[in-house]
């Protein structure tokens, strides 16, 4: 009997925490649906600089709040999404993105798993072309069949 | 033997590119803002909420901000150098007083010294957001034409100051022919 009070009360804790968990934000920073839904996508696309494994939508840290408050204000002034990004990037750069964008600079990082896999693909080709060629001289050879 | 020279020489390169990762400080974010017009300001001033620090009035000269907090530990660690740059009476330093409690704050300059030829009161936190502000101590540099030529991530030390402040500052006098 007591370990299922045990259980059942464990799991109401671990439900309320649950709660919790997702409530960075003490309220919804916007009444209409859209904006909010808008509010929250942008802040989960946004890394927080100082805690820089998280987003700002999941950190508590002083800088994420005044991130997240720039981004409200912004969507409250009518700002796009791509001008409210824009604004980040103009101050933090692109690390800010948790998306990072294809530059000039990056282009290799990004092209990388395409050329690794053509260049396996040539060696590969080449590889099976030798073999196939070294086993027709055998088959060719004087020697065959005596091998 | 030729066939694992190939391999061993992509496995040495690829050795070199970590051991050059090791080197390197994830925390460092560059700013963007380098060689671009500094972000304007007009804030309080910390000692006069009357008198407004306006950054267009720094024109014309080098200067330096400095973002600090009474909050921040690296702020307490740089600041004996700071007093001692302030007394080389090179460049102004501005302080930017980022998310601090104004009492607080006073008490600070008066119990350890003031390094500051003015001190901006970001209460908001919004200044520092211009300027791509992320963790204090940070530290610009900004040229006589109102370039950002620099900044330092971390407490401030003579040594970067000397290495990469003062040579800044020279060449930032001589292309505007000002005085110092």
């Amino acid at each position: 009997m007591i370990p299922t009070v045990l259980r059942a009360s464990l799991v109401a804790v671990l439900l309320v925490l649950a709660g919790t968990a997702h409530a960075i934000d003490a309220e919804d920073a916007f009444d209409d649906p859209v904006l909010q839904e808008r509010y929250e996508n942008i802040n989960r696309e946004l890394r927080c600089l100082v805690c820089q494994n998280q987003t700002i939508a999941d950190s508590n840290a002083t800088l994420a709040q005044d991130l997240r408050r720039e981004v409200r204000d912004m969507i409250a002034a009518g700002q796009t999404d791509a001008q409210i990004r824009e604004f980040m990037i103009e101050r933090y750069g692109d690390f800010v993105l948790y998306r990072p964008r294809m530059t000039a600079g990056n282009f290799l990082l990004w092209a990388a798993p395409v050329l690794l896999l053509l260049i396996g693909a040539v060696v590969l080709v080449r590889v099976v072309r030798r073999r196939a060629q070294e086993s027709d001289l055998d088959a060719d050879g004087p020697e065959a069949g005596q091998s | 033997m030729a066939k694992f020279v190939v391999p061993f020489a992509l496995f040495l390169l690829l050795g070199v590119f970590l051991f050059i990762g090791l080197q390197r400080d994830p925390s460092y974010v560059p700013s963007p803002l380098i060689g671009k017009p500094a972000p304007q300001f007009s804030l309080p001033s910390l000692q006069d909420a009357a008198y407004p620090v306006s950054s267009q009035e720094l024109l014309g000269q080098p200067w330096v901000l400095n973002v600090w907090g009474t909050w921040c530990g690296g702020c307490r660690q740089e600041h004996d150098t700071l007093l001692a740059i302030a007394r080389q009476k090179t460049v102004p330093i501005v302080g930017l007083n980022w998310k601090d409690d104004n009492a607080l704050a006073q008490q600070w300059l008066r119990d350890l010294g003031n390094p500051y030829a003015v001190v901006a009161e970001d209460r908001e936190g919004r200044t520092a957001i211009d300027w791509g502000v992320y963790g204090a101590p940070e530290t610009f540099l900004i040229g006589a034409d109102g370039v950002v030529l620099f900044k330092h991530i971390a407490p401030m030390t003579m040594e970067v100051w000397n290495k990469e402040f003062l040579p800044r500052i020279e060449a930032s006098r001589a292309a505007t022919g000002s005085q110092s």
